[in-house]
């Protein structure tokens, strides 16, 4: 659309008018730049250099103090050495892929929940919400206090159906379980997205299905599940990503400042043992290398979801 | 059709009338008791955790693991002794700070550059803007060790600058959710005042921003609450527990009075409640917002 045609063709002779019209293009242009130049110069600084500059580090030893010292590509040989790092990303991949599926199977049928109740829908909303706004480092010392293995709150309460519950914080085989669990108490803003995409579905399907005497269960499994299949999918990707990137609900909970560690390796999630390499032991250069293993990693995977979702997720609108 | 026509069909065809539907309030189904049984049981499960730590933070040492919702002995002491502890106000002070200053300035930013890529047409305009989409898939981690080492040689390591600074050159996401909105507004308004003289700032400034208010307060509440919360960053940057912010702090009361062999959790409880009822304030202002962003933007987990 041409917003500069003010000065219409014909009124100037022909030259004039394009050259008029070169120079709106070319203030245009200008006046565009100068409101991106914010971002542009951010993204030089604060996203290009740290790229550029981060994978030459990942080839070197830095420890912030001495200069960097070259060593080619020994970080990434030492990542397949490394038995901590092997730790690391075992913890990652269990706890991302048992806990992706769980929290979207939640989140559904809250929403789906919350779909039925009709005017108090805004004070459900409101309560599954709160949660979200509560810091990371609050609910990890909940998990903490609410997961104790001898008093906390879920064994007393698993103690009223005679279940002898484990020691959830201290237990290794019950430390990612209890991180899953408590994970699941900030599933708010993904009701809200699966909400919105619900009462987007058009009632007709819903009145259509009744006639043809289908059920609650085939309803739901054939009509609104593809139907929102499109924000479902949202739902695992961004999961999937902040899964591998999970950090702060469990440093707080298992690590601690002076090199501790509050339990053993059970929660030593991958991004942890990236933050203690680079911020306590500055082996800034390993530290590098396990950013870009990450990157790959997390690129594999949204790839391969992409990939898979094609057969499944259906947009409305589209042209198969 | 006019309501005259229609009170005049009702009134000659009485027979086509439906029957009137039963008050809804006694159509009590198997499925309806379900629904609120569940709604109701999925309300306690997330706020129970809250009323916990609240009362918690009111229970004398000792007590903290009671589970009593009630505190048996009711004390207010355990604010007394965090304040005299930690220097909490001046925590509180530092994460406001910050949290002011981040969000103001990357919703100013990241207007800019929206109505930038919204409003002007120019050559790169789609490669540009498709640069800002990418930078969203790239995990924090690869940019983290760089940008701290860019602040240690400016010298800013262990001051607040670092933890909001970077706002002053936009953020992608929410380039994206105003660059959205800006595009939704219709042009001939922005052509209406160019004719009456006005320049790209003053439409800017004048029109759009007006305009895009409530996208504008989405970008003010999501970055407030993304910077408050924040602990990964202020453990890379801060040192000086002067320097602090409350996350930050929790987590230092965490490590000395939860692990380090001193066993006072209701110091602890009672920070958490600290650092987390300004959050649950700011929501209940916002409370529209917020799930009007989420929503629409589809806010990430």
């Amino acid at each position: 659309m041409a917003r500069t045609q003010v000065n219409a063709p014909g009124t100037l002779g022909d030259d004039r008018a394009a050259r008029a019209r070169r120079i709106g293009r070319r203030r245009e242009t200008r006046a565009a730049l100068l409101f991106i130049s914010p971002w542009i110069l951010g993204f030089l600084i604060f996203t290009a250099w740290p790229i550029i500059y981060s994978a030459y580090l990942s080839l070197t030893d830095y420890d912030v103090i001495n200069d960097p010292n070259f060593v080619g590509f020994e970080n990434y040989e030492e990542l397949f050495r490394d038995p901590k790092l092997a730790t690391a990303l075992w913890n990652t991949f269990f706890f991302t892929v048992i806990q992706v599926p769980v929290y979207v199977v939640v989140s559904l049928a809250l929403a789906l929940l919350l779909d039925r109740a009709g005017r108090a829908s805004g004070f459900f909303r409101t309560a599954f919400f709160l949660p979200k706004m509560t810091p990371p480092v609050a609910v990890g010392i909940l998990l903490l206090l609410l997961f104790n293995g001898q008093s906390g709150l879920i064994n007393e309460g698993l103690s009223w159906f005679g279940i002898d519950g484990p020691d959830w914080t201290t237990d290794p085989n019950w430390v990612k379980p209890g991180l899953i669990l408590m994970s699941l108490w900030s599933v708010g803003s993904s009701v809200i997205i699966l909400l919105a995409a619900l009462r987007n579905v058009p009632q007709e399907l819903y009145d259509s299905a009744k006639v043809d005497g289908a059920g609650w269960w085939k309803t739901t499994m054939r009509i609104t599940v593809p139907m929102i299949s499109g924000a479902l999918f949202f739902i695992v990707i961004v999961n999937t990503i902040a899964g591998f990137q999970t950090f702060t609900e469990a440093y707080t909970a298992f690590f601690g400042s002076g090199n501790t560690t509050y339990s053993n390796d059970a929660a030593l999630f991958y991004v942890i043992y990236l933050f203690r390499q680079a911020f306590e032991f500055l082996n800034m250069g390993y530290a590098s290398a396990m950013a870009w293993l990450l990157f790959v990693i997390i690129m594999i995977f949204t790839a391969i979801q992409i990939k898979v979702s094609r057969r499944f997720v259906y947009y409305e609108g589209e042209q198969r | 059709m006019t309501t005259q026509t229609r009170l005049d069909a009702a009134t000659t065809e009485p027979e086509r009338q439906v029957p009137p539907r039963p008050p809804r309030r006694l159509r009590v189904t198997v499925g309806k008791v379900l629904i609120w049984a569940g709604l109701i049981l999925a309300t306690l499960v997330f706020i129970y955790p809250f009323l916990w730590l609240l009362s918690a933070s009111f229970k004398p040492r000792g007590d903290v693991f009671d589970n009593r919702l009630i505190p048996e002995t009711f004390t207010f002491d355990n604010y007394l002794n965090v304040w005299q502890e930690a220097p909490m106000a001046l925590w509180l002070w530092n994460t406001v700070l910050v949290t002011v200053l981040a969000a103001v300035t990357v919703t100013i930013s990241s207007a800019m550059v929206a109505w930038g890529f919204a409003y002007f047409r120019f050559r790169a305009r789609n490669f540009l803007f498709g640069v800002v989409l990418a930078t969203m898939m790239l995990p924090g981690a690869v940019t983290m060790i760089p940008q701290f080492l860019i602040w240690n040689s400016l010298g800013m390591v262990d001051t607040l600058t670092p933890l909001w600074a970077q706002n002053l050159f936009g953020s992608a996401f929410y380039i994206f959710l105003l660059r959205q909105f800006f595009l939704g507004l219709p042009r001939e308004l922005f052509d209406a005042a160019r004719i009456d003289g006005a320049n790209n700032w003053t439409i800017f400034t004048r029109i759009a921003m007006p305009l895009c208010k409530p996208a504008l307060i989405i970008t003010l509440l999501f970055e407030f609450q993304a910077i408050w919360t924040d602990l990964l960053r202020p453990l890379i940057y801060l040192r000086d527990s002067d320097n602090f912010t409350v996350p930050r702090g929790l987590k230092a009361l965490l490590d000395q009075y939860g692990f380090g062999g001193e066993w006072h959790w209701e110091i602890v409880v009672t920070a958490s409640v600290i650092t987390t009822v300004p959050m649950i304030i700011l929501f209940f202002l916002g409370q529209r917002h917020f799930v009007q962003g989420i929503a629409t933007t589809g806010s990430k987990g």
